[in-house]
């Protein structure tokens, strides 16, 4: 038997590997970009008190990133998600409004979060209806059923235990920053290095391979969209509490900049490949752009164009790299 | 047809440039060297039918006739004029339509928009001319006597003989002079191949000239006036029909590369692996019964479309059998998934690694890794250095070019993707190895390095059952030859009594020989 003969990159395919590898880097890279070409212009953007806000006010978006990269990455998509959130912000401040107990308040939005897209995976996966039909049918639901239930009232008065947001760990640590970083890393670690994690990227990267090989596509959906399930129920605790104020209308497109982030993290949009760490850098660079265009004078409404700017980068160059990296099949 | 009439056909056309001619083409893709030095000729009137195994280039040379490839060399002549071919439009333009074995059709629109999609009459203004259409539809059915068929019917409603007139139509109404076939009887029922042959000899009269790519030796012999046989992308003879058997045809297509392909070492044939009684899936699985031995290659040969696959992937669980038995190792086991079949030691090397085996995304070590996840796993998490150790075994044993084993796989070249999704699956170290065409569109190279495996693999006992379109590496590799032929095995032949002609007129059935010895 001879040795293993490993044979020297072809040109330009380091490059390319590398920079596939650094998305993350090329995201975090931006992200310090941004704020010292805003600061160059307006040195308040630098504010310690402005960028924990961004943080802070967008970490929500990136735990729900988190459940939709994992989405993404098994070959769906979900657009139902901030409806959903908003219908568990509501259910969880109901219940703390009622004087529920605290464990109750916060456990009840997971477990929603759970059943709603444990749901919408068996759809998906058992009767092979396309996701974005399930998932278009649950916003319309989610959207009609939350007005129609609260008839358009803001839940206030909430309790001061109900706070996630404003809890601070050792005193130094806001929640929302903790529990994003958290998620981030779990997530990442368990997408990285366990059984069911390559199942994902299997699942998404090629399911009948995935099914000869005894993975079962079906059931792998089902548990990414039950973990997304929980990422929007956590997402939701944080958008109900950070604003003491939960509106029955949540912030329109909100599933939008929720796959967007996904997307400009190095989410594929064709399954099998992406990160949650890039989809994190990514929910904090949109949050930043936003934020800066306040301070150098432009209309935030411009922030939609951004993300749609990112978008299509992000989606062309993905799809360009794809292209070169199945030619030689 | 009798013999005087297809030389009164052939010779009568003699005088005039052939329709058309190609001569000395070569086409290659990377690593592969598809045609070489390929040159032949379709008359007016005559049916050139093509003979060859899968991967001989007979798809490679209709492409090139109906301009979808390019040639590297060669000319192509068109009533004797040379020709550029450089788009599908070009060959549309030339007078050639080609009908491929997967009709492209619209099953949303009638016959008659199916017919004239393209190239519909007009109205005034711009608009379709409807009335028209539907004469034009009516006479082009009248001209081939077709009369079950209305021009306003769905497509989509069709049987699949109906569709394929509905092509020849088209084709037709497109004033093509030759008419290229490829396989068109695959998916037909008997009555329906009556009615093709009907048709085919009517356009022949017609001075049309066809290009009938079968694999069914009583259809050449009952149709064509030439046949062309190519093997491994050479042309290996042109006869005429009425001076050639089946026999001789069958001889030209496998050749004599028997002997220089690797051959199977002798290993030690043990106790039975592997057992299946009766065995039924429909549509395509009719009991089917059978053995494998530890230490026994034992080859599927068949045509496509004979139920190989599917046999195979009822064994592994894919479409679990309806009746009948398999007994691994003696003992009777339920296999109701591939799940199921993995933890019994089986293996399932897929027919197309491209959208069965391999996830292109990932690299060359998450592929290696994928079948043997849980042995490289504690807890459910994966042992990074384990994993790394099983995918450098796995290059090195199978001799992978890769520049590393973080290499996403989509990249590769076809015969190192082959041995990444072979060596997937010996990473789980099975007793079983089903493999469905271990070599097809892979380099020679490649192709000789598997084969050296599996002669390794069968001298370790393992037991391996393979599925091959190619008569060579069947004869070559086997311990012993199945043949089956719609959904059942017809045939066995032990490595001492295969003789090619023999093997070749199983898979196509009785007919083909008769027809031989009658021509």
């Amino acid at each position: 038997m001879s040795a293993t003969i490993i044979a020297p990159a072809r040109a330009g395919e380091g490059g390319f590997l590398r920079a596939f590898a650094s998305q993350e880097g090329l995201l975090a890279f931006a992200i310090v970009a941004v704020a010292i070409l805003v600061g160059l212009d307006n040195a308040r953007f630098l504010a310690v008190r402005n960028l924990s806000d961004i943080i802070l006010g967008n970490a929500y978006i990136a735990v729900a990133a988190v459940g939709m990269s994992m989405v993404i990455v098994s070959g769906n998509i979900d657009i139902s998600v901030g409806a959903l959130i908003g219908v568990l912000a509501t259910i969880s401040g109901s219940l703390a409004v009622a004087g529920a107990p605290l464990a109750l308040v916060w456990a009840a939005p997971l477990i929603v979060g759970v059943l709603v897209m444990m749901l919408q995976g068996a759809v998906i996966a058992y009767l092979k209806i396309p996701a974005i039909v399930v998932t278009l049918g649950m916003l319309s639901i989610l959207k009609g059923g939350l007005i129609s239930v609260t008839g358009g009232r803001w839940i206030t008065d909430l309790p001061e235990s109900f706070h996630l947001a404003d809890i601070e760990l050792f005193g130094i640590l806001p929640m929302p920053v903790v529990i994003m970083v958290a998620a981030t890393i779990l997530a990442a670690f368990w997408m990285r290095y366990s059984a069911r994690g390559r199942a994902i990227y299997a699942t998404g990267g090629n399911a009948e391979a995935a099914r000869l090989v005894g993975v079962s596509p079906q059931r792998t959906v089902v548990m990414v969209f039950a973990l997304h399930g929980f990422f929007a129920g956590i997402a939701a605790l944080l958008f109900a509490t950070q604003l003491k104020v939960i509106q029955s209308t949540v912030p329109p497109n909100l599933e939008l900049t929720v796959i967007t982030a996904a997307v400009v993290g190095g989410v594929s949009i064709l399954g099998g490949v992406g990160t949650v760490v890039g989809s994190t850098l990514a929910a904090v660079l949109i949050a930043e752009i936003a934020s800066a265009l306040v301070f150098i004078n432009v209309s935030p409404y411009w922030i939609h164009a951004v993300q749609g700017v990112l978008i299509l980068v992000t989606v062309v160059a993905d799809i360009l790299r794809r292209r070169r990296r199945l030619a030689g099949g | 047809m009798t013999d005087a009439a297809t030389r009164a056909m052939t010779t009568g056309h003699a005088a005039r440039a052939p329709l058309l001619s190609v001569s000395g083409i070569e086409k290659s893709f990377p690593g592969v060297r598809a045609l070489s030095g390929v040159s032949f000729d379709v008359e007016a009137g005559e049916v050139h039918a093509l003979l060859g195994e899968n991967g001989a280039g007979k798809s490679t040379l209709i492409k090139i006739v109906s301009g979808v490839f390019k040639p590297d060399e060669g000319v192509i002549r068109v009533d004797g004029r040379e020709t550029q071919l450089n788009s599908p439009d070009d060959a549309r333009r030339a007078g050639i339509a080609t009908i491929y074995q997967e009709l492209l059709l619209f099953p949303e629109l009638s016959v008659a928009e199916n017919v004239f999609m393209g190239h519909a009459p007009r109205a005034g203004g711009g608009r379709l001319d409807w009335v028209a259409m539907r004469a034009r539809t009516e006479e082009l059915l009248a001209s081939l006597d077709i009369h079950d068929l209305a021009p306003n019917r769905i497509v989509g409603t069709l049987s699949v003989g109906n569709r394929q007139r509905v092509e020849i139509l088209r084709a037709l109404s497109q004033d093509a002079r030759l008419l290229i076939m490829d396989e068109p009887t695959a998916a037909l029922t008997e009555y329906d191949v009556t009615r093709l042959f009907d048709i085919v000899r009517r356009l022949k009269s017609r001075g049309v000239g066809i290009i009938y790519i079968s694999h069914r030796m009583d259809e050449i012999f009952a149709l064509a006036d030439r046949v062309t046989v190519l093997r491994d992308g050479a042309q290996v003879g042109t006869r005429r029909v009425a001076e050639t058997s089946s026999a001789e045809l069958v001889q030209l297509m496998v050749g004599r590369r028997i002997e220089s392909l690797f051959p199977k070492i002798a290993a030690k044939i043990g106790a039975p692996v592997l057992e299946v009684r009766d065995l039924v899936r429909r549509p395509m699985t009719k009991s089917v019964s059978l053995t494998v031995h530890s230490g026994e290659i034992v080859g599927l040969a068949g045509l496509v479309g004979s139920g190989r696959s599917e046999l195979a992937q009822t064994i592994f669980g894919v479409t679990p059998a309806e009746s009948g038995a398999i007994l691994l190792l003696g003992e009777p086991v339920q296999i109701r998934s591939p799940a199921a079949a993995r933890a019994l030691g089986i293996a399932y090397v897929p027919e197309d690694r491209g959208t069965q085996g391999l996830v292109r995304p990932m690299n060359v070590r998450e592929n290696f890794s994928l079948a043997s996840l849980a042995k490289v796993s504690r807890a459910g998490f994966i042992d990074r250095a384990a994993e790394t150790r099983l995918a450098e075994d796995g290059v090195a044993r199978f001799n992978v070019k890769a520049s590393s084993l973080d290499q996403i796989v989509g990249r590769l070249s076809g015969g190192n993707q082959q041995k990444i999704v072979l060596g997937k699956w010996l990473a789980n170290q099975p007793r079983l190895l089903i493999l469905d065409e271990p070599t097809r569109g892979i380099d020679v190279g490649a192709k000789a390095e598997i084969h050296r495996l599996m002669s390794e693999l069968a001298g370790a006992g393992l037991a391996i059952l393979m599925i091959s379109s190619e008569l060579p590496e069947v004869l070559g590799m086997s311990d012993r030859v199945l043949v089956m032929r719609e959904g059942r095995l017809v045939a066995e032949f032990s490595r001492t009594e295969t003789i090619p002609e023999a093997v070749g007129a199983a898979m196509m059935g009785g007919h083909g020989a008769e027809a031989g010895r009658v021509a």
